[in-house]
């Protein structure tokens, strides 16, 4: 079993056991447009909660993807560094960002659950 | 503390332009950019419309642009205006237009600008500017003009941009003079009942077209313009992006007050009579660069990597002293590439040689290639 949770940048967050897959929501990569980079953390790197460890640019501008929730870093993924147009056409999906070994997997429901960030972006 | 600004230090709202409605219609991510909202793209995305410009026909929307007339007794305008650029316009034919640049005595680019001969009888010369340099231009120009000679904006009307290889074939369509227009001609042009002052240029590269059009008929040419199947709406994204393969300089970013048109690589614009007089602003520095070399040049940068080096970085030389900076940089959606103009240290300006790019921290690659980065394919 799995379940989605969300951050106030755009993250969204998957965890499965003490893994948390993180990639950026349809609304980001929409708000970015084309994206042209991405640049990724090195597996194994230890992460503080809300720390920049990626970044993502579109033709117009750069940005940071944040870590989530405190962790190390485990993977990441190839295919969006190569391709960096997937994380357009399946933000959600593999166009995944990294995963991270959470250091407490309790502070997870500490994020956003689906209806609360549907909320939240009405507020955006 | 509490900071309160007082209601008359406020930036003024930003303004709208008389294709506002349409732009909003269509989809268009609206943005303030030099005092207005304007459509920086549309849904198909950056990436598209710029694809669509080098492969058919893209229509801007530049009404953020200034448009004025300055107007006098025969050869009046020409010979006051032309004592403020190093541009020749007293021997501007009527039907031409040039790109030349507002300078000050230090040899600085107060804006680049175009102005063309629009009146046999050499009563009148057309301006455009920039939207950002509007006020100070006006300001600039009004005090240096003799008593017989006067500014008028022309505020009630739009600027439309159609460019793209497409671009002749679907404008003859509505008005067929337009197809013998030279590179650099303006005409008078009735399209779609509008009276409208054609250019054949742009600021993208392709061969095509800028449009002045009374505001109230700008947007049903616009809506004509985009029902021909060649034509899809660009915003500011891909006419940045056009630009910057193009090689051509954004004011505020590649050229100011601060560059010369010889370090900017513009002395292509100082006439033959004006080399020999020395008598634009500026002239004595600007000569002096020539005759010496500047200290510093603006360049084409090609990263090695695939990361895009923005305005602003660094430019590092090879022995890891500063070199210069980036001042338009990003992605190429012609090249798949990132690219980038900046400038350097005159020794450091030549084809080939290998730069660094201080990225987030980080030293990347680059080499100095020659622009435009994407061919131009102006009519000849």
């Amino acid at each position: 079993m799995s379940e989605t949770r969300f951050t106030k940048d755009h993250e969204w967050v998957r965890l499965e056991g003490a893994i948390a897959t993180v990639g950026i929501t349809p609304h980001a990569q929409e708000a970015l447009g084309d994206i042209v980079f991405v640049e990724l953390p090195e597996a194994g790197r230890e992460v503080a909660e809300a720390e920049a460890c990626a970044v993502v640019e579109s033709v117009k501008a750069a940005s940071d993807v944040y870590a989530p929730l405190a962790g190390r870093v485990t993977e990441t993924n190839a295919a969006i560094v190569d391709d960096p147009g997937l994380v357009n056409q399946a933000s959600d999906g593999d166009g995944w960002f990294f995963k991270l070994e959470l250091a407490d997997t309790a502070a997870f429901s500490t994020l956003m659950d689906a209806a609360a960030y549907s909320a939240f972006l009405e507020t955006v | 503390m509490t900071i309160i600004i007082a209601a008359d230090e406020a930036p003024p709202p930003p303004r709208r332009v008389p294709l506002d409605g349409l732009h909003r219609e269509l989809g268009g991510r609206m943005v303030t950019f030099a005092g207005y909202e304007m459509p920086v793209q549309y849904p198909p995305g950056i990436v598209a419309e710029h694809n669509h410009c080098r492969t058919q026909a893209a229509l801007f929307d530049v009404s953020h642009m200034g448009q004025a007339i300055v107007s006098g007794a025969p050869g009046a305008a020409a010979a006051a205006l032309e004592r403020l650029v190093p541009g020749e316009l007293v021997a501007l034919r009527p039907g031409r237009q040039r790109y030349t640049l507002l300078m000050n005595e230090a040899g600085g680019i107060l804006d680049d600008l175009m102005i063309a001969n629009v009146d046999r009888a050499g009563e009148r010369l057309f301006l455009v500017v920039n939207a950002s340099r509007k006020a100070e231009d006006t300001a600039h120009i009004a005090a240096a003009l003799p008593p017989d000679v006067r500014i008028d904006a022309l505020e009630d009307r739009a600027l439309l941009a159609l460019q793209g290889p497409m671009a002749v074939t679907v404008l003859a369509r509505l008005a067929p003079s337009v197809a013998a227009l030279p590179f650099m001609g303006v005409a008078d042009a009735t399209i779609e009942g509008a009276a409208c002052l054609l250019s054949r240029s742009g600021y993208t590269g392709e061969d095509g077209f800028e449009i002045s059009v009374p505001a109230s008929q700008a947007e049903s040419l616009a809506r004509r313009l985009l029902a021909e199947p060649e034509v899809a709406p660009a915003g500011l994204g891909a006419r940045d992006s056009l630009r910057l393969e193009a090689g051509l300089c954004l004011y505020g970013n590649d050229i100011d007050e601060l560059t010369t048109p010889v370090e900017a690589g513009l002395t292509w614009v100082i006439g033959k009579r004006r080399r020999m007089a020395w008598d634009f602003p500026g002239a004595t520095v600007v000569r002096d660069q020539l005759d010496n070399g500047p200290t510093r040049m603006r360049v084409g940068l090609r990263p090695d990597g695939r990361a895009p080096a923005r305005a602003g970085v660094q430019i590092v030389a090879a022995d890891g002293t500063a070199a210069g900076d980036i001042t338009s940089g990003g992605f190429s959606p012609s090249l798949g590439v990132p690219i980038a103009m900046g400038y350097v240290r005159r020794g450091l300006a030549a084809d080939g040689t290998v730069l660094s790019l201080l990225v987030r921290g980080k030293l990347l690659p680059a080499s100095i290639v020659p622009m435009p980065f994407v061919p131009h394919r102006y009519i000849r």
